[in-house]
């Protein structure tokens, strides 16, 4: 019984921290749209998630696509479809690897920056000061870095697309030796620019979901350098979890969306 | 007429199993400073976060410059809190912008109509006048020493020409020479700065007997006693007579 209960209490807290967080997350975004302007804001926040990560996708992009297309060919020459390797490779990094990896990578990165950032200003009562200087801090903190991580985390991951694919090219047909024309052929009869736009919106999504948690995360940080430390672990741990599993739910939802329109 | 009225306040932090603040009553005489003292734990940083509006009480009112601070709209609060200044006990700079960024940011906020050069003149006035040399402008908040970084988190609660002037713990971990230096400071500043009332939060009692116009000492989340530094002196109240005589002896 004590442990229904508590089962109970679990499930309540964690239901009145999600609410809480929606709730943050709201007012922040629509107080981003009231004055003053925080557009300085928005772009010093994109240059910090999207140029400070863009070397860390180019590398991790161009090995998961030689990984992924030499995965793919050893499986396919078994059943002599090595031809289909190219829009396998392509359908794979578009719809999930690209957005996913993406996602987690620069949650790990940014996020975990966000998080110990505003956690710091929490606990020197740089938050504090804001306020009593008649500035909102979700105003001037987490909007700016909210809208900034959806508009940057689909720019990263079209880089991300865009390099593993040549990497899948290079490594298909110049190391594997496979037919360059039917390479292309296969990708551009398989893949539609739907395929792509799915993973860019699945992107935004995650740059929202990894924002919201990571400076949440931070702005209730107690506790001196091992809250600031706790919030940090838990930003980006958090917001990979979310990833993963908004990941899945986005994919049935566009699955979904297929099935009525076609 | 009092610039800051505090009615009856309770504050609560575990739905109302224990209470920080039990029934306090407090008046801060405009144009005045007012040292409020008290021992640790006695809810002198949770008075002063209720005084800003960062904390609503579980009971009372809190009233500053005549309005109850929880009946205004959050237009109403936000001019409320450009009449307050603060100089938090970390000094609570802003770590990514310089000293002078620090105390123009205020400036950008809440005077978008001045130029740039208004604002860098505004700001270095405030600065001089906190006693900050201007080879330190261009310097991080982590390039500074203790004192510096009061210096300069008093100029930017002076940003604004505040009508209240709050500042919490301003000597806490400084060495003696330090601590008079900055007593010195916020007692020059009240003088400079006509009209204005100053709320000092502290644990030392002879900063409130050096610089204190007014005196309020706290205790178990209520007002002990509240006068001059005469009437500290001159009290029965065995707990301000030991901490009066702990004072005294240690100077």
């Amino acid at each position: 019984m004590a442990l229904v209960s508590r089962m109970f209490i679990y499930i309540a807290e964690l239901l009145e921290e999600c609410g809480k967080a929606v709730f943050f997350f709201w007012e922040s975004l629509t107080l981003t749209f009231s004055k003053p302007s925080r557009l300085g804001e928005i772009i010093k926040h994109m240059e910090f998630v999207g140029n400070k990560s863009i070397l860390i996708i180019i590398l991790t992009s161009s090995f998961t696509g030689m990984a992924l297309s030499f995965q793919i060919y050893i499986g396919f020459n078994l059943v002599n479809a090595t031809n289909l390797v190219g829009p396998t490779v392509a359908m794979g990094i578009f719809k999930e690897l690209g957005p996913v990896l993406t996602g987690l990578i620069v949650a790990a990165r940014a996020g975990g920056a966000m998080a110990a950032r505003l956690g710091t200003m929490r606990v020197s009562e740089q938050i504090d000061a804001l306020e009593v200087m008649g500035i909102n801090p979700k105003q001037y903190l987490v909007g700016p870095r909210l809208i900034a991580s959806f508009l940057t985390l689909p720019m990263l991951c079209a880089v991300f697309d865009f390099v593993a694919m040549f990497g899948s090219y290079i490594f298909s047909v110049h190391l594997l030796g496979l037919d360059e024309a039917i390479y292309f052929d296969k990708i551009s009869q398989w893949i539609s620019f739907g395929d792509v736009c799915e993973g860019l919106i699945k992107s935004a999504v995650f740059g929202i979901v990894f924002s919201m948690v990571s400076t949440y995360v931070g702005f209730y940080t107690r506790g001196g350098a091992k809250g600031v430390g706790d919030a940090t672990n838990k930003g980006v741990v958090n917001s990979m979890v979310l990833i993963i599993v908004f990941n899945f739910i986005m994919t049935n939802i566009f699955r979904f969306i297929y099935v009525v329109t076609r | 007429m009092s610039a800051i009225e505090i009615k009856d306040i309770y504050k609560s932090f575990d739905e109302e199993k224990t209470f920080v603040l039990k029934g306090l009553d407090l008046k801060i005489p405009k144009d005045k400073l007012t040292v409020i003292i008290g021992f640790s734990g006695t809810g002198k940083s949770v008075l002063l976060k209720h005084i800003l509006g960062l904390h609503k009480p579980t009971r009372g009112e809190v009233s500053v410059l005549g309005k109850n601070l929880w009946e205004m709209s959050n237009k109403q609060l936000i001019e409320m809190r450009c009449q307050l200044g603060v100089l938090f006990q970390h000094a609570a700079l802003f770590d990514d912008m310089n000293v002078l960024q620090n105390v123009i940011f205020p400036l950008d906020e809440h005077r978008p109509h001045l130029s740039y050069k208004e604002k860098k003149a505004i700001a270095m006035q405030k600065l001089e006048m906190s006693g900050m040399g201007k080879e330190h402008f261009k310097k991080l908040p982590a390039e500074l020493s203790g004192g510096m970084k009061k210096r300069v988190g008093l100029a930017r609660a002076l940003a604004l020409d505040p009508k209240i002037l709050l500042y919490d713990e301003p000597t806490t971990g400084l060495d003696p020479i330090l601590t008079e230096m900055v007593d010195d400071l916020i007692l020059e500043t009240h003088k400079a700065s006509v009209g204005t009332t100053s709320v000092v939060i502290t644990h030392d009692l002879m900063a409130g007997f050096r610089i204190g116009d007014y005196i309020v000492m706290l205790d178990k989340g209520k007002v002990l006693l509240s006068g001059t530094a005469e009437d500290f002196r001159n009290t029965d109240i065995e707990l301000v007579r030991r901490f009066v005589d702990k004072g005294l002896k240690k100077n």
